[in-house]
């Protein structure tokens, strides 16, 4: 799967819990939680729904390691490669 | 006989509008099953019946605006006999006559868009078109067209009164107190950790979910801050249901009820708290979980916030507040560390309860969150 396409599904997962955003808005470099207002519940739904459509559950341990789009990203490209 | 009215659901409340019935005549019910859903300010709200039977005449049609108390089915109690059979079929119309009336019919024709009458009113009050909603599968409701209002209009929705009124009630009427405790979060999170990390993603147990596990917890000590001031006493409620304050995205925010908390433990805790998201985010709660608070527990954690200081929901005579866990130094004997450190604050009515039980209740919350396995 591509980066391309991970980002697709990331993208996807942001706009279901927060439909008034606008994919283009999205900054990747800033943190998801805080510039999007998601809170940890919608946090915790959206690495849910990506565990189902990517098959990479993350740990509490690596929150740290998904806190910006890019970040999710090279998160989940590395772990679906191996 | 019985007679099923719109119930209030909360002071504020005039009317509501019903949307959909979710039962037909003859239909048998049972105590606390959702047979209809209105529309109000709160969003969409399922209302459930109180008591067993059969529902015996649905008196209202479909999106019709009802004030409070306005009598909508009429139930008979399964005792009762079924003379009254003739009589629902004198009935000048079944329900999919109603339906099908031809003013209804031509109403929609000429429109061409499916709306409840309260969005239709207030988009004519608006000047908004309904066409220009977009919607042509779904009736549209009257949440869409104040959220219509908050992009274009800066003018207060129908939930933004309801705040300003409950809000100016309580600060006119309550005096309050507040106190405010440092609690020393590290254990609970690594316990929390811990927990976790045998568990799959979806069965995770939020930090939220443990404060509100460890307020309930509480309460059973300090009784005296769950319950309601009315008639000029404290009336302690035996049911624990505290509502938890949950943003909406667009604007404003409801605080309904994790019901019959008291009974849950931890697990459960999570899963009803999901679960009452998820409801308030898509406007699915219902009556009772909109009208039973006990006590309010509000989070900004998740927003940076330190310390909250709370507004009182009356007739409710306590506010939990929770602020971010952030890493602070943290003395502990003659060391110094750093410790993710929490701020638990409490507003209390001045009338209902001291500075004292407000006290005990934060030193007893303090103590129980350095010993979360006790929570489970």
């Amino acid at each position: 799967m591509s980066e391309e396409q991970i980002k697709e599904s990331i993208i996807n997962q942001i706009v279901l819990i927060a439909p008034d955003i606008d994919p283009d808005e999205i900054l990747p470099d800033k943190n998801i939680q805080r510039s999007l207002e998601i809170d940890s519940f919608d946090f915790l739904k959206m690495l849910t729904a990506l565990d189902v459509e990517l098959g990479v559950a993350v740990p509490e341990a690596d929150y740290g390691q998904v806190d910006t789009l890019n970040h999710m990203i090279a998160y989940f490209a590395k772990r679906i490669v191996s | 006989m019985s007679t099923f009215v719109m119930p209030s659901l909360g002071a504020d409340m005039k009317s509501a509008v019903l949307m959909e019935w979710k039962v037909k005549e003859g239909d048998p019910v049972t105590k606390g099953m959702v047979i209809a859903e209105v529309e109000t300010s709160k969003g969409v709200i399922e209302i459930e019946v109180f008591e067993d039977g059969i529902i015996e005449k649905l008196l209202v049609e479909e999106e019709t605006d009802c004030t409070v108390g306005t009598p909508l089915a009429l139930i008979r109690s399964k005792d009762e006999a079924v003379n009254t059979k003739p009589t629902t079929q004198d009935l000048p119309k079944s329900p999919s006559e109603i339906l099908k009336e031809p003013e209804h019919e031509i109403m929609l024709a000429a429109e061409r868009i499916k709306a409840s009458p309260a969005a239709r009113k207030r988009a004519q009050e608006l000047g908004i078109e309904l066409a220009s909603l977009g919607a042509d599968k779904e009736a549209i409701h009257l949440a869409q067209i104040e959220s219509e209002i908050t992009a274009k209009i800066p003018q207060p929705s129908g939930m933004r009164q309801a705040i300003a009124k409950a809000m100016s009630r309580s600060n006119a009427e309550i005096p309050h107190y507040y106190l405010s405790a440092s609690v020393n979060m590290t254990p609970a999170l690594h316990w929390l950790e811990e927990y976790n990390k045998n568990r799959s993603i979806q069965d995770r147990i939020l930090p939220t979910a443990l404060l509100i596990r460890a307020v309930v917890y509480v309460l059973k000590e300090v009784p005296e801050l769950n319950g309601f001031w009315k008639d000029d006493g404290l009336q302690m409620s035996m049911q624990i249901n505290p509502g938890i304050a949950i943003a909406l995205r667009k604007e404003g925010l409801i605080t309904p009820a994790i019901l019959e908390a008291g009974q849950m433990d931890l697990d459960a805790t999570m899963q009803a708290l999901g679960d009452l998201i998820t409801r308030t985010r898509s406007g699915k709660l219902r009556n009772t979980e909109i009208t039973q608070q006990t006590i309010t527990i509000t989070n900004l954690g998740d927003l940076g916030v330190e310390n909250v200081y709370g507004v009182i929901y009356p007739p409710q005579v306590a506010l939990v507040g929770f602020g971010r866990i952030m890493d602070a130094p943290w003395a502990q004997g003659d060391t110094l560390c750093v410790r993710k450190v929490m701020q638990a604050t409490l507003a209390g009515d001045h009338r209902a309860t001291d500075g004292r039980t407000g006290g005990k209740f934060l030193d007893r919350l303090n103590q129980i969150l350095q010993t979360p396995e006790e929570l489970l």
